[in-house]
């Protein structure tokens, strides 16, 4: 599994998400996603975790073994810069 | 099934604070699970854990429990409150603290 394979199942699974990822281990299995939407407005941090979980739904249980997020909304991201 | 999730639900309404976690306190198995211990010793509240690797049946039974596919996972009060990056942020925001000093005064006063 490579980065961009993640990248688009993410995007894929909440559209208009600006996704980033970066296999941090070079091992295909260790992986750091930041994730920017509208759609985590108003949203808690487990919300969001679970709508990244589940566009990746069974590749994050048997292929993953590790996904350190990062969700924030457009405002969040901004603010970040 | 469900005997798995009486267990784990016993559990969490037992403890204050849980940590579901891969090994135990003193030899986390797990570079997430021990990260996570280590903000809650920094925090200086009591905790209880839970080996997953001990025992299958509650490893794959937490996962459907909060519909979360990843380990460790925290529970306070009885509520899920995340994983290791979320039990991250919210140490690092100052949210986790008062969280953890209201669930163990809660539990002082009983």
């Amino acid at each position: 599994m490579d980065a961009s394979e993640i990248e688009q199942m993410i995007a894929g699974g909440i559209p208009g998400a600006q996704v980033e990822v970066r296999d941090y281990t070079g091992g295909g299995d260790h992986f750091e996603a930041v994730v920017v939407s509208e759609t985590f407005e108003g949203k808690s941090l487990v919300e969001r975790h679970q709508a990244v979980y589940n566009a990746l739904g069974d590749a994050m249980r048997a292929r993953v073994h590790a996904l350190t997020l990062k969700t924030l909304t457009p405002a969040q991201h901004a603010n970040r810069r | 099934m469900a005997d798995v999730t009486e267990r784990i639900q016993s559990t969490i309404n037992g403890n204050k604070i849980v940590l579901f976690m891969k090994g135990n306190r003193s030899f986390p198995q797990c570079g997430f699970s021990a990260a996570t211990v280590e903000i809650f010793e920094a925090l200086g509240a009591p905790f209880e854990t839970v080996d997953v690797l001990a025992d299958n049946e509650i490893r794959e039974g937490i996962k459907r429990y909060s519909n979360w596919p990843t380990i460790p996972q925290v529970y306070i009060n009885g509520k899920f409150v995340g994983g290791c990056d979320i039990v991250r942020e919210l140490y690092e925001s100052g949210e986790l603290e008062p969280m953890v000093k209201q669930a163990a005064a809660v539990g002082a006063s009983k």
